[in-house]
């Protein structure tokens, strides 16, 4: 499924890094390229096909040739007596690489100037439908496969997305555009950075009705929870869309979440950071989920994400939307867009420990050798860890480590005080983290380090409800 | 018109078999589910929206946004340790089920075919909801090859593959299109063969020598519905059609009789259509919307239709055509009929056409008044349909484009086989376009360590397993065929091994012979189900019951008239009676009989044979009752004798 996952841009005519060494070496010498036409003649029989490439993960054994019958097979090198290209360049088939992860080593920063599209600038076309901006960072809502060659390519125009998805014109006009292109867990804070940058222009400059964001579902939460504290205050909706199924499938989630989306910021008057995907397996009802409060608790089905300790904040059905208000901090759309409290950057010095049993304490020592300020201990039931640990976090927090206590449990509150490891806990300075989920509580950490001056202030911060991450009354859920 | 004599010899027709069998395999193709039937019995369902993608059915676009509208939602039923999430879509599929792959390789190493280095996985674009992705998963395991076959010398092999078998389509609501999943992922053999002429019997010769090549394996399921043959027809080197979902020998026959006849009929009317130079422009060239015409008509199907308030009538003018929507080349074969179906597949109700009106209580006047409005001539012809207007909108374009094409004869669609041996129009022909790799299964690099290894386990020809099975079971030849053929041989080989006193032979003849009769009498032989039959002999091999009764539970069962094989014994008294038993009873009845030895001799035992059937019929061989009464009367005679 992760090969699907991401659409690779460079439409390649060479082809030199799909064979590697001995393929491409047979490829030269019969002076064929992938997406030629060819006869193969092995010792085996007689093929004609397309050359295809190959993955780079793939042994290289074997050449890939599309039959006339639409399957693909693998010929052995060592069978291959002859190629000849069928039909000189007229019928070379341009073919799309396969996905492929890109290796440019990522340097931590981005300027701020490859994604926006200056057009929206000016005022927008006079439709009477709501505009939403879409902006993609690899997810698979709009990627198309060419069929001939099963490459995955992204969508990066608006009618190559009405071409796809013909009904979201009936529902909003929108503005696709490119932002980045990475499997959701090669992000890096820095992309949290880009990614609320252009969405305060977009809603300080440009006017839209609502943002989409297509996000890989891997992290999609930990976006999610970075846009919450980065961006507050805001006063159109933005919400965040995955898919469990990419969307060259015909079974693909993709489309149903995005409807979801477009139909909640059309049809609902909410503001504020959201992620859109499937409530159940069915492609019936789909949740909006809060930003902060979401997590995703499945590897491959579509209702993969799930609202923490709460209901999801809206369902939206066929027709019909229903919305669940029992936190206090959703604003609602309004014209003051200048409200927005926009602090996009974060600190990267976090550490996220899980304890288990049979954890070594000592491996707390280490923590002197590298540059972390934050640890986000994620211990047992209530908060608790082995009392062995005691001494060694009691030497962190003296050297200035702040540490911060969530539960593994994923549901449910920590409650420090009910037993004597937590109260011993407390005392040793450990601080409590409420219903924060360890995800969030790691992505406001980032963010609180990068937006306060001291100590204080920062644990001041982490333990102030901003944006629905730590609620007092968790609902009777069954 | 007069009805021409059709003459099959005459034509060139060409047929090309793709056979598709279930595997035998415990679990499913990609993940480890269990193939067996979940016979209703479902725990769970959800639902799906599957999208249409554009290049599936290529210029058939519309079609397909149409299905999707119209069915575009499918509820998917599952069951615990039948489907898992694979099955539903949830999770990628694991890696392909190695004793699946292998019995696929050694079919293609029996036909001589060519094993491809590396097998990749593909996907090919189904989206009427029979699979919950949206796609068939297959993989080409080998090209070109051959099969002997007697009275052909060797017909080609095109393919062999190795696929997942689609969920089962069930009886479902207007609301939804429903499937079960329990089939889906059963693996599947597909062996494409190359075109061949010949008589239909001949052909069915080669699907029934492929079958049982595949059955001598002993890796196939053998149960109805196991094996499905799609059927490739052409006619005089026409357009080929495909035809899905022959299960039996004798609905082929009967399929390419209707589909060559179909075809030949097609020709003719093409024909037709050259002599009168019809022109593309002449078909729907004026379409005219005559609902209002027909507000107060009494025809019932009109009113049913126009009941709806959305509902719409439209005429379409056909411009030289009069008498040739009608006409019938050959028997069953019309213009009409064809465009019937093929409206029919839109989710309308048929068409009218003026060579059939008036009719269905349209009348002379409303035909006058539809020919004045289309302004149509002697020579014209006009169509109606009627329906849904939005409906209506999406069929007509395809519709006109579909009755243009009769010009050509022949069109290459993909048609489904009905039980009663006829072909109806399901979509056109799908390309090689709908082919794509699936990316979540590695390539599997086919070892020649592990074709040296297969090499040894080919299985034997048909004759040499004919053969083997005579020698081992004692049957002849004729017995050891059909009990091969029939769906019985695995329960066939289970009872044998546990019997001593019943012969192989008998058995066998029971499991053919008698409930081929039986079945012939329209008695439903599916409830003869394994259990039963062990049951039923088991109580033959302890000497519950006697030789003759076996048939007579297999009827009491298969006439619904007993549940279980108790009942039925019970039933029929069928419980065999001890010698002491039966010595008194044939000693009653020569007593009361004795009048009838004294007259006849030895010659009476025909008129006490019959007496004594009546009352020990099932009870007791009848040979035995033959030989005790022969004793006992001689006794008799010799006793009479010397009184
Ligand atoms: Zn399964």
């Amino acid at each position: 499924m992760k090969k699907e996952a991401t659409a690779n841009l460079n439409n390649s005519d060479s082809g030199k890094d799909d064979y590697i060494s001995r393929s491409k070496q047979l490829l030269n010498k019969y002076k064929v390229k992938i997406g030629d036409s060819v006869k193969l003649i092995s010792n085996k029989g007689d093929y004609t096909g397309i050359i295809m490439p190959r993955y780079e993960s793939f042994n290289d054994n074997y050449v890939v040739i599309k039959l006339n019958s639409g399957y693909n097979i693998g010929i052995s090198i060592d069978n291959i007596i002859n190629i000849t290209s069928e039909k000189l360049s007229e019928t070379s088939v341009n073919v799309s690489l396969n996905p492929v992860k890109t290796d440019e080593p990522h340097n931590g920063k981005f300027v701020l100037t490859k994604g926006i599209n200056h057009d929206i600038k000016k005022p927008l076309l006079s439709s009477s439908l709501p505009k939403i901006l879409l902006l993609t960072t690899g997810g698979t809502i709009a990627s198309k496969i060419d069929y001939r060659t099963g490459g995955v390519t992204s969508i990066l125009n608006a009618s190559d997305l009405y071409s796809i998805f013909p009904e979201i014109s009936n529902y909003a006009s929108i503005y696709p555009e490119f932002l980045f292109n990475e499997y959701s867990e090669n992000l890096y804070a820095s992309h949290w950075s880009l990614l609320s940058e252009r969405i305060s222009y977009a809603v300080l400059h440009e006017q839209f009705d609502g943002i989409i964001v297509s996000h890989g579902t891997d992290t999609i939460h930990y976006t999610s929870s970075a846009m919450s504290f980065a961006l507050q205050n805001l006063s159109i909706p933005v919400v965040l869309v995955g898919s469990q199924r990419s969307s060259d499938r015909p079974s693909s989630d993709a489309f149903t979440n995005l409807l979801g989306a477009i139909k909640f910021i059309t049809k609902t008057n909410y503001a504020g950071i959201f992620v859109c995907m499937h409530h159940t397996s069915s492609d019936e009802t789909i949740a909006c989920h809060i930003g902060t409060r979401v997590r995703k608790n499945h590897t491959s089905k579509r209702n993969a994400l799930q609202s923490l300790d709460h209901f999801p904040f809206a369902l939206i059905y066929d027709s019909d939307i229903v919305c669940n208000t029992d936190l206090k901090r959703i604003n609602t759309r309004n014209n003051i867009s200048k409200n927005l409290i926009s602090k996009t950057s974060f600190d990267d010095r976090v550490f996220l420990l899980k304890f288990y049993p049979g954890f070594d304490p000592s491996f707390l020592e280490c923590f002197s050798n590298f540059k972390y300020r934050v640890i986000i201990l994620e211990g047992t039931g209530l908060g608790h860890v082995n009392k062995n640990c005691f001494p060694y976090l009691e030497k962190l927090i003296d050297s200035g480590i702040v540490i911060f206590m969530t539960s593994q449990c994923i549901y449910g509150r920590v409650q420090m005080t009910v037993y004597d490891t937590g109260r011993d806990l407390l005392d040793l300075g450990v601080i409590p983290l409420s219903d924060m989920s360890s995800e969030t509580a790691i992505v406001k950490a980032m963010w609180a380090l990068s937006n306060s001056s001291n100590k204080k202030e920062l644990v001041e911060i982490m333990r102030t409800d901003l944006s629905n991450e730590l609620s007092n009354t968790s609902p009777l859920i069954s | 018109m007069i009805l021409m004599k059709f003459d099959f010899d005459s034509l060139k027709v060409k047929v090309g078999f793709e056979i598709h069998q279930q595997l035998d395999t415990k679990n499913k193709l990609f993940c480890n589910c269990k193939c067996e039937e979940a016979n209703g019995s479902y725990d769970n369902n959800f639902i799906r929206i599957l999208r249409p993608t554009k290049s599936e059915l290529g210029n058939f676009d519309r079609a397909a946004i149409f299905e999707h509208t119209k069915m575009n939602t499918i509820k998917y039923y599952s069951k615990v340790g039948l489907s898992c999430l694979v099955e539903a879509d949830e999770e990628p599929p694991h890696d392909v089920n190695r004793s699946a792959l292998e019995t696929v390789l050694l079919f293609s190493l029996a036909l001589n075919s060519n094993i491809v280095d590396e097998i990749h996985v593909m996907r090919k674009l189904v989206i009427d909801g029979s699979n919950t992705s949206g796609f068939q998963r297959t993989m080409l395991v080998s090209t070109g090859g051959n099969l002997k076959v007697d009275g052909f010398r060797k017909i080609g092999v095109q393919s062999i593959c190795l696929e997942e078998d689609a969920a089962k389509l069930l009886p479902h609501s207007k609301l939804y299109k429903e499937y079960g999943l329990d089939r889906l992922g059963i693996p599947l053999v597909e062996i494409a063969l190359e075109p061949i002429s010949g008589k239909p019997d001949e052909i069915v010769n080669v699907a029934l020598t492929l079958g049982r090549l595949l059955r001598s394996s002993k890796r196939v399921s053998r149960g109805l519905g196991s094996i499905r043959q799609d059927v490739n027809i052409s006619v005089n080197d026409g357009k080929v059609v495909e035809v899905k979902g022959v299960q039996q020998l004798s609905q082929l026959v009967k399929v390419l009789d209707y589909e060559t006849k179909r075809q030949y009929g097609l020709i003719k009317i093409a024909e037709e259509f050259e002599k009168r130079n019809i022109d593309d422009g002449f078909i729907g060239d004026r379409i005219q919307d005559i609902t209002y015409l027909f507000k107060d008509s009494s025809s019932t199907i009109l009113k049913k239709i126009l009941k709806d308030a959305n509902s719409i009538l439209l005429s379409i003018r056909l411009r030289g055509l009069n008498g040739l929507i009608g006409y019938e080349p050959i028997n069953g074969i019309r213009l009409g009929k064809e465009l019937g179906e093929f409206v029919r597949f839109f989710g309308l109700g048929g068409i009218f056409h003026s060579d059939e009106l008036p009719k269905y209580g349209v009348t002379v006047k409303d035909v006058e008044n539809i020919k004045e409005l289309l302004g149509l001539s002697n020579s014209d012809a006009f169509l109606i349909i009627g329906g849904n207007e939005k409906k209506i909108n999406i069929v007509l374009e395809p519709l006109i484009r579909r009755i243009r094409e009769f010009k050509h004869g022949v069109v290459a669609e993909t048609r489904s086989a009905t039980m009663d041996g006829s072909t109806i129009f399901s979509r056109p022909r799908a390309g090689s376009s709908r082919m794509y790799p699936e990316t979540d299964i590695l390539p599997i690099p086919v070892e020649s360590v592990l074709l040296d290894d297969l090499k040894q386990k080919i299985p034997l020809s048909w004759n040499d397993l004919i053969r083997q099975i005579m020698k081992k079971y004692e049957l002849n030849i004729k017995l050891s065929e059909h009990i091969f053929d029939s769906q019985y041989y695995d329960i066939f080989e289970k009872i044998v091994s546990t019997s001593k006193n019943i012969t192989p032979t008998f058995i066998a003849s029971k499991l053919t012979e008698d409930v081929v009769s039986l079945s012939r009498n329209n008695l439903d032989k599916s409830l003869l189900t394994d259990d039963i039959l062990i049951e039923v002999f088991d109580n033959l091999e302890k000497g519950f019951i006697a030789k003759e009764s076996v048939t007579l539970i297999f009827e009491k069962i298969m006439k619904k008239e007993s549940k279980s094989v108790k009942e039925a014994i019970n039933s029929l008294n069928l419980i065999k009676i001890n010698d002491d038993e039966l010595h008194k009873i044939l000693d009653k009845i020569l007593n009361d009989n004795a009048h009838v030895i004294k007259e006849k001799g030895i010659n009476s035992i025909g008129a006490l044979m019959g007496k004594s059937m009546i009352m020990l019929r099932g009870k007791v061989d009848g040979y035995k009752i033959n030989e005790y009464l022969k004793q006992k009367i001689e006794r008799f005679i010799n006793d009479e004798f010397f009184k």
